[in-house]
């Protein structure tokens, strides 16, 4: 359970990162958290030459509403994501998927960069940065680009990210008045990867739903929207019959694995319970 | 090859220089360099709870650190935090509802649950069970733990304070 050696390099900007991973010739890794990337150097599942440490590139850090948009830089911890107020106004999602996400002590390392370019398709911010149209800032030896959440997430932990860049920043169009959101998931113990998970956002002016954004986190390689089932809420009133349409539309969006433990028929039931509870209670709470 | 790297940080309130290899964890360091070895080691893969340490006053898993990433720090491990009082109040309340038996675990649960108590000052019994989710006990069966912390809340709430944990004489 011991790393194989390797060198490290703290830089201390975007380009001397970008420097000091091309230097290795292909044979490094970016340290931001550590928090999955350590226990895989333990288990000796990867045993990069060098790991180039970004966790002090100011850069990278900070959380700010820029022209709509909410920019959360990519060392934003998920501590911070749980109890920043920008985040609870703007990016309602991410704050109330972050209890979710592991133990209390790996979310204060643990950065919404580093799920982001890991991508599990059980982590929680993926699928809720996809539920929000984000866009993922990255920046390399070829400059700089700005790539949709729907872009991004290519398949199992398989993102739009080049071997030597770097994940700069996440930008989340605001969330307007008028949004009600929700996350739920179903994990066989509190902090461990979930089974199924549903993150739901709804604008709704008065009892009609103007706009749904849905995605589910565990049922496929990457995160999944939820169109289909968005689709069978727009225009209508939140009411069992509507809440029945999306929970069936599920089928057409999900795409889970097929494992001994968990099924796929499993998983997808999970997810249209997930799917019921959260719109049931807000139908309640409308 | 890999050679070692000057690391400064302070280790219960005492800074420090030390060589260390890139490799080494927090947790590898505190227990072989510095001879601390209250901060536990058990599955060394950020499951257990048994290694967490304060990091610039918040818990994290010593062993999903490496030493050189906590350069600069400020690391506090249950031995510090014994001798300063911190978990006077909590070690008292472990002992007496019996929140122990082998006592691999301890100081995790110590760590955690100072961490919780600073956050949310009167937690429900749901959330210090959620709080202790990364924290394996394979004695106790959590029960007294919870009980422990939930005493520890009320008291601190209150405005009680308790002098340093001290082993009684044998
Ligand atoms: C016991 C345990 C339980 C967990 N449970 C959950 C859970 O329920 N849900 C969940 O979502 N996560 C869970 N995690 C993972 C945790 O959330 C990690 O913190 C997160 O996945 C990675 O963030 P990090 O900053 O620690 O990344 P690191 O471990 O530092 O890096 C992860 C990967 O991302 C790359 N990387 C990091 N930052 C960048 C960047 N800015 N640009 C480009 N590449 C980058 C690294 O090279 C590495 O390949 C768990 C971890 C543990 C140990
Ligand atoms: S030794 Fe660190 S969590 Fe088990
Ligand atoms: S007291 Fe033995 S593991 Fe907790």
């Amino acid at each position: 359970m011991k790393a194989r050696a390797f060198d490290y390099a703290r830089p201390a900007s975007v380009a001397e990162a970008l420097t000091a991973f091309e230097q290795a010739d292909g044979d490094a890794s970016y340290i931001a958290g550590g928090q999955s990337l350590v226990p895989a150097l333990a288990l000796r599942l990867q045993a990069p030459a060098r790991l180039v440490d970004i966790a002090h590139i100011a850069e990278l850090r900070g959380i700010a509403v820029e022209e709509g948009w909410l920019r959360l830089g990519a060392l934003t911890r998920h501590v911070e994501l749980h109890d920043h107020p920008l985040v609870a106004t703007h990016a309602p999602l991410l704050a109330l998927a972050a209890p979710h996400v592991a133990h209390p002590a790996i979310r204060n390392r643990g950065t919404l960069g580093g799920s982001v370019a890991l991508a599990d398709p059980a982590a929680e911010f993926p699928a809720m940065l996809l539920a929000m149209d984000a866009e993922m800032e990255i920046t390399g030896p070829e400059g700089s680009r700005r790539v949709p959440a729907g872009d991004f997430f290519q398949d199992l932990y398989q993102t739009a990210l080049e071997p030597g860049e770097l994940l700069v920043a996440l930008h989340i169009p605001a969330a307007g008045p008028g949004h009600r959101c929700a996350f739920d998931e179903i994990a066989r113990r509190r902090g461990d990867y979930a089974l199924a998970g549903c993150g739901v956002m709804l604008t709704m002016p008065g009892d009609i739903v103007d706009e749904a954004r849905i995605a589910c986190l565990a049922v496929g390689s990457t995160p999944l929207r939820a169109r289909a089932a968005e689709a069978a809420l727009i225009g209508r009133r939140l009411d069992p019959d509507s809440i029945r349409k999306a929970q069936s539309a599920l089928a057409d969006d999900l795409d889970p694995p097929d494992d001994a433990e968990v099924p796929a028929a499993m998983r997808l039931h999970l997810a249209r319970v997930l799917l019921g509870r959260l719109l049931g209670g807000m139908a309640e709470a409308a | 090859m890999s050679s070692a790297l000057p690391v400064t940080l302070t280790v219960n309130g005492e800074t420090l220089t030390r060589l260390v290899e890139p490799r080494e964890t927090l947790a590898d360091f505190l227990r072989r360099d510095l001879g601390l070895t209250g901060t536990h080691a058990g599955c060394e893969m950020g499951v257990c709870g048994a290694c967490l340490v304060m990091l610039d006053g918040a818990p994290v898993h010593a062993c999903l650190t490496f030493a050189v990433q906590a350069d600069g720090a400020e690391i506090a491990t249950v031995e510090g935090l014994t001798e300063n009082g911190v978990l006077a109040d909590l070690q008292h309340a472990f002992h007496q509802r019996n929140a122990l038996q082998c006592g691999f675990c301890t100081p995790g649960m110590l760590v955690s649950a100072q961490g919780l108590l600073a956050r949310t000052a009167l937690p429900s019994r749901a959330e210090i069970r959620d709080a202790l989710s990364g924290n394996y006990c394979r004695c106790t069966g959590y029960e007294a733990i919870v009980d422990a912390i939930e005493t520890v809340a009320r008291r601190r709430a209150a405005g009680e304070t308790a002098a340093p944990f001290m082993e009684e004489p044998a």
